[in-house]
């Protein structure tokens, strides 16, 4: 991909308001998870037993739990734990994607129906199913979350992929190459791969969205991120036992969530406007079905 | 379509098979001892031991799956490891909550969606419609806890309309205390499930609209939104269920979280607590009976998308 080409693709994004909003808000978690690795507020650890339950004011911005923890720290540092699942999530979901896809498009006929119906049974497994089923061997940690949704979204990915792989290798210019001697792997990264990669980022923004509701939710449910982590999901479960005398302080981490969620989201259709439009018709179908998002969280 | 039935019956066969055997691998060859882990730290090696035998896992793992699989067949879910209660019993009295919940929840998420979701698509290219769209993505994006929790602060604790949290003990027996111990819950699931499904239904009127007949019925005198609706709107009716349809995995998967959140004793709260303690035998057929569900949902849903869109033979 020349870089006129890819500068014009970045434009296309930023020109739309919903791809703008998720470009930004994206990046502020970002940051923000980063900035929290060095400084917040207060130590998101130091309870401070004399400020409990302080309503937000000065310097507690979003007021403190029951033990005197800044709650504004406590939402920054879990950007971390959001921003370590979303990244080894789609890390997970890559791999399991491009190997799944790129098994059930370029092998032999056998080879390649065998991994369809594999990929048909296992994208009826949900996130949380998948997540129990880690969770009741290895017990509960953030590895649950990324390999639970970086294996459900991988399937979802190669599904996706598949006919675009297909629809690809049986272009010419893959043709010329395979013609002209490149070795398979070669020609799946050198052709396959850049022309996939459109359909491919944007379900990554999705798969990275569904980590995000699954960490919290996981979290809350005990399969996720233990309780000394900083972690969202964590917060809420921690906050929502005092949710009748303090409802106040359970907005912030679920606002967080939902934030992060819906960026992630509008990215991955802010992406999918923005790229090849020829491509977008043709995976229209199939993208939409593939994004029927399960409630996790 | 009968062929298409029986290729979609065999993938939905090999599904639950496959299912069977991920789950009785992934419980039963990784994990440490499990003998050990009923009989508590305290036991001695010959209690261990008996309580191996007794529960059968000195046997092959083959055997095993057998006796498991068979006892499936014959309607047999196997007994809880750690009380010996049965399985299939369990599951059907937690049903009671789970299944109402579920029903509850698609017919909010149906009735919030769908006049929305046409609204929506009438409106589009104007504030009105670009808010609503906006707000039903923004739902969409809300966890469901969350979701679950500002519900209750609002019609729990400050207008105390309705439970926060629990079921009466007699169940189904007061219907009206059971209907509104469910009612916040199927609330939650319903909301943020109906703002997913509201997307659907207005991208799906929208399509309608472009479609030929709507707009040949428009030529003929009747306005855009009259067309739309007697003719674009029943076109795409069917497509909207088969999401809905589609959108089981997620209410079933919805309400494991939101039964823990509103303590309700159901199928997902039985499932958390089941994986916590690793109470295999348990574990592994309610997942398998939890999947099963979600496979044959998928399954109707492919038939029913079937009949209705015949290019669907087509991908198929």
């Amino acid at each position: 991909m020349s870089t006129r080409r890819r500068h014009a693709w970045w434009h296309r994004l930023w020109a739309t308001s919903t791809g703008r909003f998720g470009v930004i808000v994206v990046a502020v978690i970002a940051l923000t998870a980063l900035v929290s690795l060095f400084w917040t507020p207060f130590d998101p650890k130091e309870a401070d037993v004399a400020n409990r339950w302080q309503t937000p004011n000065w310097p507690h911005l979003l007021g403190t739990d029951g033990t005197g923890h800044d709650i504004l720290s406590l939402v920054m540092a879990g950007a971390q734990t959001t921003v370590f699942v979303a990244i080894g999530s789609g890390i997970v979901a890559t791999l399991v994607g491009i190997a799944l896809g790129a098994l059930g498009a370029l092998t032999a006929r056998w080879m390649r129906e065998t991994v369809a119906v594999l990929v048909d049974i296992l994208i009826a497994f949900p996130v949380l199913i998948i997540a129990m089923m880690i969770s009741s061997v290895w017990g509960g940690s953030l590895w649950v979350v990324i390999w639970s949704v970086g294996i459900g979204f991988g399937v979802n990915i190669a599904r996706v992929t598949r006919p675009e792989l297909r629809r690809v290798q049986q272009s010419d210019f893959v043709v010329a190459g395979r013609a002209s001697g490149l070795t398979p792997a070669q020609n799946l990264a050198q052709h396959l791969l850049p022309n996939v990669a459109p359909v491919f980022i944007v379900q990554l923004s999705w798969s990275m969205a569904v980590a995000v509701l699954a960490e919290a939710g996981l979290s809350y449910l005990g399969f996720g991120a233990s309780i000394v982590e900083p972690s969202w999901g964590i917060l809420l479960a921690d906050l929502q036992r005092y949710i009748t005398l303090h409802p106040l302080s359970v907005v912030w981490p679920g606002l967080a969530i939902t934030l992060t969620v819906l960026a992630l989201n509008l990215l991955g259709d802010g992406l999918r406007e923005a790229t090849d439009p020829t491509l977008r018709q043709s995976s229209r179908a199939r993208a939409a079905r593939a994004h029927v998002p399960e409630v996790i969280a | 379509m009968i062929r298409y039935a029986l290729t979609r019956g065999a993938l939905l066969i090999a599904g639950l098979l496959v299912a069977s055997v991920v789950i009785f691998l992934s419980l039963r060859v990784f994990p440490g001892d499990v003998a050990q882990l009923i009989a508590g730290s305290e036991a001695t090696p010959t209690q261990v031991q008996a309580i191996r035998e007794a529960l059968g896992l000195e046997r092959p793992l083959f055997a095993q799956y057998g006796d498991w699989i068979g006892g499936l067949f014959r309607g047999d879910l196997g007994v809880s490891m750690l009380t010996g209660a049965s399985v299939g019993e369990e599951l059907l009295q937690k049903a009671q909550v789970t299944v109402p919940l579920g029903l509850m929840a698609m017919i909010i998420a149906f009735v919030i969606a769908v006049p929305l979701g046409i609204l929506a698509a009438l409106l589009r290219g104007r504030a009105g419609g670009t808010a609503m769209n906006v707000g039903a993505q923004a739902v969409a994006a809300v966890p469901v806890i969350w979701a679950g929790m500002m519900l209750v602060v609002v019609f729990a604790v400050w207008l105390g309309w309705l439970p926060a949290q629990g079921f009466p003990r007699a169940g189904w027996a007061e219907p009206w205390q059971a209907v509104r111990a469910l009612l916040l819950p199927a609330l939650t699931i319903g909301i943020v499930e109906g703002a997913m499904l509201m997307r659907f239904v207005r991208s799906a009127t929208l399509q309608a609209a472009s479609q030929d007949f709507v707009r040949t019925a428009a030529a003929k005198g009747l306005t855009r939104t009259a067309a739309l609706v007697r003719h674009g709107i029943p076109a795409v009716g069917l497509s909207i269920i088969t999401v809905l349809g589609l959108q089981v995995a997620g209410i079933v998967v919805g309400s494991v979280v939101i039964e823990q959140l509103f303590t309700l004793p159901g199928i997902g709260r039985m499932l958390v607590t089941d994986v916590g303690t690793r109470d295999l035998v348990k574990v592994q057929s309610e997942l398998l009976v939890l999947t099963g569900f979600v496979l044959v949902i998928g399954f109707l849903v492919d038939l029913v998308h079937h009949v209705i869109d015949p290019r669907q033979r087509e991908a198929a």
